[in-house]
């Protein structure tokens, strides 16, 4: 049991935890969106600044448990700097591999959210593990439609 | 009638001051194994309490001797499950203090009860301007019909704020209650705070104005005797499942009165008199509620539960709680910076403790927990607007039954210990 349990509480998600990336508040955002897990009450805000396709940098913070603080670290990490699209793929490929759709492999530098992995075991924790991605999502679909005004909430209810 | 499957180690006669932990253990079957390769330790009993063999067994019996439906039939059968059915509501109306058994209804959960008053007597006597009165710790089941019934007649919702110590703050009492009060509705103990509330002082206060009093019971019926007259309550709510009974099988007390005034909630079979095309006249209560083909083999079930609780004696369950709730908050001490929410007097308090880690969220000290096999409930125990006011968006909860020991206690205590090294914390 206690490997199943190391298996999803990974050192690097331990260290995610304790000293989360992405949390140094943006001057320009123009993506705003909120997420909450209704089941936990686990809570995000999330901001980003868009400009020409790419993420120039993102904003996290995380109310959470281990999970959903190191998942949304992962995140600011990893999508900092990347064009728009590639950023709803890795979502997306993110969803699937935590919902257990998908084996895909995700490429070396993203190694880090692959440690993610070992929620699968814990259906329950899944969407903490998701709550970061879905409330990003949310927001770029907001800023995509044209309404970079308005602050998106999103749930994982939806999921 | 039954052969001899109620094998219980405890004599009907004995009243025991000090529960026999080990012997009722012994009575739990899903007690007995192991969970992630650890020994169980039930903590979860707030959420629902898990059921001796016997009340397993009774479920059994009825679908295996006696079960017809209830109330129609004139054969044998139908005949066996009616009376064992009826008996239940006459057990239920004397284990909550002697009542008639007319003024018992079954629903399928405390959520039931309460949508049942909120919608069939609240659409009757609720009208524009009036006031509903709830508290700051409800559970949402005593928040949600309450909100929808002020919405739909456009009354107003007020709410009884709480005091850092987690009790109710009457201090503006006369400000909340008045004269457009029409419902004052509480919980008798909070599910998350473990605060049991004063309710006879707040209904004395709500019948000056007028207003009915409607008790959440959920948490305080399995856990201490309940004397449904002396309380000062017009209706009361409380479920089955929380009290070693099946799920959906749910109660709502009521005084005769009131419940004579009230129509139907939901309508169909069982609960009429007469029905033409033109006219439908009412049965009497408590059957006018109770529609259709109701949860047979969990009502008759729950005599079991009642029974057991019974041989106990509710006063020796209460004494026995109050013992491990005292226990665990000396134990719990041990961790440095961990924060118990709700009353710290046990004497003003139930067994359910809710508490939060400075560093480790609920859910992780929950997944952690399970790991070694202790069972607690982790989140916002359906009180979202009470965690606003606590400044928390989860809390841990650890909570007792007649099952539990000091020795469950301790394993909860060394696996926090464990879980903080765990974390690095």
């Amino acid at each position: 049991m206690s490997s199943r349990l190391d298996d999803m509480y990974r050192e690097v998600i331990l260290d995610h935890y304790r000293s989360p990336r992405g949390k140094k508040p943006l001057q320009k955002a123009n993506v705003l969106s909120d997420g909450i897990n209704p089941a936990c009450g686990d809570q995000i805000a999330l901001s980003a600044q868009i400009e020409n396709g790419v993420l120039k940098d993102v904003h996290v913070d995380c109310r959470g448990c281990a999970i959903s603080v190191a998942s949304g670290s992962m995140l600011a990490e990893a999508v900092k700097g990347r064009p728009f699209d590639e950023v709803r793929k890795l979502a997306e490929t993110v969803r699937k591999m935590l919902r257990g759709e998908s084996d895909l492999q995700l490429p070396e530098e993203f190694e880090d959210i692959e440690s993610l992995k070992g929620v699968r075991n814990f259906p329950v924790r899944v969407k903490c593990a998701l709550l970061a991605w879905v409330t990003l999502v949310e927001g770029l679909d907001r800023y995509a439609a044209g309404k970079t005004t308005e602050k998106a909430v999103v749930s994982t209810e939806q999921e | 009638m039954q052969p001899d499957t109620r094998k219980t180690s405890l004599s009907a006669e004995s009243l025991p001051k000090e529960l026999d932990v080990a012997a009722i253990k012994a009575d739990f079957p899903v007690l007995n194994q192991k969970v992630n390769g650890y020994p169980l330790v039930y903590l979860d009993s707030a959420a629902s309490s898990q059921k001796p063999r016997e009340v397993i067994n009774a479920i059994l019996e009825h679908y295996r001797h006696n079960h017809a439906n209830i109330h129609r039939g004139i054969h044998t059968l139908a005949d066996r499950s009616t009376q064992a059915y009826e008996n239940t509501r006459s057990h239920v109306a004397r284990f909550i203090g002697g009542t008639e058994p007319e003024e018992i209804v079954f629903t399928s959960g405390t959520t039931d009860s309460l949508n049942l008053i909120a919608f069939a007597w609240g659409d009757l006597n609720v009208h524009e301007g009036d006031e509903i009165v709830i508290t700051e710790m409800e559970h949402h089941a005593n928040i949600v019909p309450w909100y929808q019934l002020a919405q739909r007649r456009k009354a107003r919702l007020k709410i009884i704020p709480i005091t850092v110590c987690g009790h109710l703050d009457l201090s503006n009492i006369n400000d909340i209650i008045t004269s457009r009060t029409r419902i004052v509705a509480l919980c008798h103990m909070s599910n998350v705070l473990g605060t049991i509330n004063p309710v006879t002082e707040v209904a004395a206060i709500a019948h000056r104005h007028g207003a009915i009093v409607v008790v959440d019971g959920a948490q305080s019926a399995p856990h201490m005797s309940v004397h449904i007259r002396d309380l000062g309550a017009d209706f009361f709510a409380f479920s089955a499942h929380k009290m070693l009974g099946p799920t959906g099988v749910g109660v709502l007390w009521g005084k005769r009165e009131l419940l004579e005034e009230t129509p139907p909630f939901r309508t169909g079979g069982e609960m009429i008199r007469e029905v033409r095309f033109d006219k439908v006249t009412w049965n009497d209560i408590p059957h006018r509620f109770e529609a259709g083909t109701p949860n047979i083999s969990g009502v008759v079930a729950f005599d079991a539960a009642l029974n057991y609780l019974e041989r106990l004696g509710m006063p020796a369950v209460h004494h026995h709680e109050m013992e491990l709730t005292k226990y665990a908050f000396g134990r719990l001490a041990e961790l440095p910076g961990l924060e118990i929410q709700g009353p710290q007097d046990v004497e003003q308090r139930g067994g359910a403790i809710s508490f939060t880690d400075p560093v480790i969220h609920p859910h992780d000290i929950g997944t952690f927990l399970d790991s070694r096999g202790v069972a607690i409930r982790a989140g916002h125990h359906c009180a979202q607007p009470l965690m606003r006011v606590m400044g928390k968006v989860a809390t841990a909860r650890a909570s007792f039954y007649v099952y539990n020991d000091k020795q469950d206690i301790d394993v909860l205590v060394e696996s926090l210990k464990e879980m903080r090294k765990y974390f690095g914390v």
